[in-house]
């Protein structure tokens, strides 16, 4: 009897409470998640326009020299990535490899453009710091997942939330790495830059920031490389690209498919990494 | 370390303390009641890092802060830039009270004023040795040409000429220290902050930029702080030494004063194992130069000072006692006979001379091979006095604060 009674009780609203949290969201901050739909929306157009602006086997060449370029003259690499283009070209999913290489660039940028001023506010305040680690924590103990059920419940389905629930999953390393890196400079370099009269802005820029740029670049490499698994999963919410063609080819358990996009996907990561591994190695102090 | 001039005061410092912790009112009280470092950290868990500290400094002197680690003398020194705010105190330098100073009027001192150098380099690695050198001007926002002449004129008087492209990991400890003092000259600042400058460096590199900052100061008449753990070093360095142990000034003085007359019991046990090799220098044990003979006069002469004072070998000296040779008993004998009448034909102009600043470590290698005594010399050649064995081991077996000098 007094079990039966102890079930009874009544149930916590906890859904009920946040539901009406997102009503009250939508119903007043609408012009809010128009206004950031609309700036995501353009920056993933501008990519894909760049990037599909050539037919494949102009672009190819031009990543390659870019690469080349960017990777201060790594031949192997540039050669490396103008052969796994090529198979892509080949397998026909050029179209959806610039969509999902437009989702990681404009994802990355905003990750970073958030993530690394939060990590630099982190490095210089331990307050900000507490509360920016705790979030952080937080969030990495959740599966990648669960990301998408805010990005869904705001903006509904398509590339933007994906882009959404991207940026959220990728930008911890950001932060991290840069207070990291500025927290781990030597304490005699802090107090040369104030010893010798620099600003706050001056110490950022002359000394803190170009300090800590390897562990900095570390966590760009992060950054992008958890923004390409992201972009993938973010298909089951609508993005499209190569991780579409995963999702299809899961659905209708056609492994050819499957295989073929998984294959590119690889030959993305394979690019995007080594490129940024390089920036990093380049970083370092030279012998 | 002329006495004919009266010291100019640069820097006066007064009833400086720091506590570090939150609140340190408490603790600031207790140690006016005379309260030990060790009692105030039990009650009310604040370091003390400084003790009512006070000194002055003349401009153009090299002033060394010296202790053990943990005296509180990086602190001293941090104050004076204010890299660490003075709980309680006054700071004047140059007629303008530090401590008072607010965040922009006391950048623009750091700028102009003050350069410091770090015990590890703290050179930034992302910059050549010439960028490096112009971080400080830089900061004052001094353009690229200007700045680049500018540093590249005070990578030459460091010695560094030509390394301006070098990264700072592929140069050695002691030419990065260079970069580091160059760095502190590139703004021209009158003061010198030098926090334990030289201690990361080998004891053979250490001595050579011990000298080459002497050498410097010479020629710039900089106004060094100038902190060390090293005795030896600030014997060598030190206009003057103030002695620290647990955030106070124990005893200010000369070198000379502080080796004499230790004031307690502290100081003497640190001067205790001074190597008294490198402290003392020629003009410290050498004995007055008499007899000499005058170049222009004859062997007879010579032969009767010799006898008159028993000594087998006589210097020979111009008007000017600028130092011309040796004449040796055996010589002058022979010359007597000849019926010479100049000592020109028998006198040994190839002398090992000694300079006035020779520390005795590297006199008595010479002395212990040498047949006559060493004369020693002043930098125009004039002889100010001669050392003989006899004069190095007294000095090294002296115990107390008697005269060296015969």
């Amino acid at each position: 009897m007094s079990l039966r009674f102890s079930i009874d009780l009544p149930k916590i609203p906890i859904g009920q409470f946040v539901s009406d949290i997102v009503d009250w969201i939508e119903a007043n901050l609408g012009w809010l998640l128009d206004g950031i739909t609309e700036v995501l929306r353009f920056l993933l157009n501008g990519f894909q326009d760049i990037l599909s602006f050539l037919p494949p086997l102009a672009m190819v060449p031009i990543l390659g020299i870019l690469i080349f370029l960017i990777t201060r003259r790594d031949i192997h690499l540039s050669l490396l990535s103008v052969a796994g283009l090529l198979l892509i070209w080949n397998l026909q999913l050029w179209d959806q490899a610039m969509m999902t290489l437009s989702l990681v660039i404009a994802s990355t940028i905003i990750a970073l453009l958030l993530g690394i001023p939060i990590g630099i506010l982190a490095a210089n305040n331990d307050s900000v710091n507490t509360v920016v680690r705790v979030l952080l924590d937080f969030m990495q103990t959740m599966p990648s997942f669960v990301y998408l059920i805010p990005a869904v419940i705001f903006f509904s389905l398509g590339n933007v939330p994906g882009m959404i629930a991207t940026v959220v999953f990728a930008m911890p390393p950001a932060i991290r790495l840069t207070n990291l890196g500025i927290r781990q400079i030597p304490i005699e370099l802090i107090e040369v830059s104030d010893a010798f009269g620099a600003t706050p802005r001056q110490k950022l820029i002359m000394v803190q920031l170009p300090v800590a740029m390897p562990t900095i670049m570390a966590g760009v490499n992060q950054c992008i490389m958890l923004a390409l698994s992201m972009v993938v999963i973010a298909s089951m919410i609508g993005a499209g690209g190569l991780g579409y063609q995963v999702l299809v080819g899961i659905q209708r358990v056609d492994i050819a498919m499957g295989f073929e996009a998984g294959l590119a996907i690889v030959v993305i990561a394979i690019i995007l990494d080594r490129i940024t591994q390089g920036l990093i190695k380049a970083e370092k102090p030279r012998e | 370390m002329d006495d004919d001039y009266e010291p100019e005061v640069l820097i006066e410092v007064q009833n400086l303390s720091k506590i570090f912790g939150g609140k340190p009112e408490r603790a600031l009280q207790m140690l006016r009641d005379g309260k030990t470092k060790d009692e105030i950290l039990e009650k009310t868990g604040q370091t003390v890092g400084l003790n009512n500290i006070s000194f002055q400094v003349f401009r153009g002197e090299i002033f060394v802060l010296m202790g053990l680690s943990g005296c509180g003398k990086s602190t001293l020194l941090r104050c004076l830039n204010r890299l660490i705010d003075p709980t309680e105190g006054s700071i004047v330098i140059g007629g303008d009270d530090i401590v008072a100073m607010n965040d922009d009027e006391i950048r623009e001192f750091r700028r102009t004023k003050a350069g410091m150098i770090f015990q590890n380099f703290a050179l930034l690695p992302h910059r050549n040795v010439l960028d490096n050198v112009a971080f400080g001007l830089e900061i004052q926002g001094i353009n690229l040409e200007e700045r680049h002449t500018k540093a590249g004129e005070a990578l030459k008087m460091v010695g560094l000429a030509g390394y301006e492209q070098s990264m700072p990991d592929q140069l050695s400890g002691g030419m990065k220290q260079r970069v580091g003092l160059a760095r502190a000259l590139a703004s021209d600042a009158e003061i010198l902050l030098m926090d334990e400058a030289f201690s990361a460096l080998d004891p053979l590199i250490r001595r050579d930029m011990q000298d080459e900052l002497v050498e410097l100061q010479e020629r710039l008449n900089k106004t060094i702080i100038f902190v060390t753990h090293d005795l030896d070093e600030a014997l060598k360095l030190g206009s003057r030494i103030a002695l620290m142990k647990d955030g106070k000034i124990i005893q200010v003085g000369t070198s000379e004063e502080i080796l004499m007359n230790p004031s307690n019991d502290y100081v003497e046990r640190f001067v205790a194992d001074v190597d008294m090799t490198r402290v003392l220098t020629a003009q410290d044990v050498m004995k007055k130069a008499d007899p000499i003979i005058s170049c222009r006069s004859g062997p007879r002469l010579a032969a009767r000072l010799m006898k008159e004072y028993g000594i087998s070998s006589l210097f020979v000296v111009t008007q000017h006692r600028q130092l011309k040779g040796i004449v040796f008993i055996d010589d002058v004998v022979e010359a007597v006979k000849k019926d010479l009448t100049t000592l020109e034909e028998i006198v040994i102009n190839d002398l090992t001379t000694i300079d006035l600043t020779t520390p005795l470590g590297d006199i008595i290698p010479i002395i212990a091979d040498s047949k006559y005594p060493l004369p020693v010399v002043d930098q125009d050649g004039k002889l100010k006095g001669i050392i003989v064995r006899g004069s190095v081991l007294s000095a090294l077996a002296r115990k107390e604060s008697e005269p060296i000098v015969a």
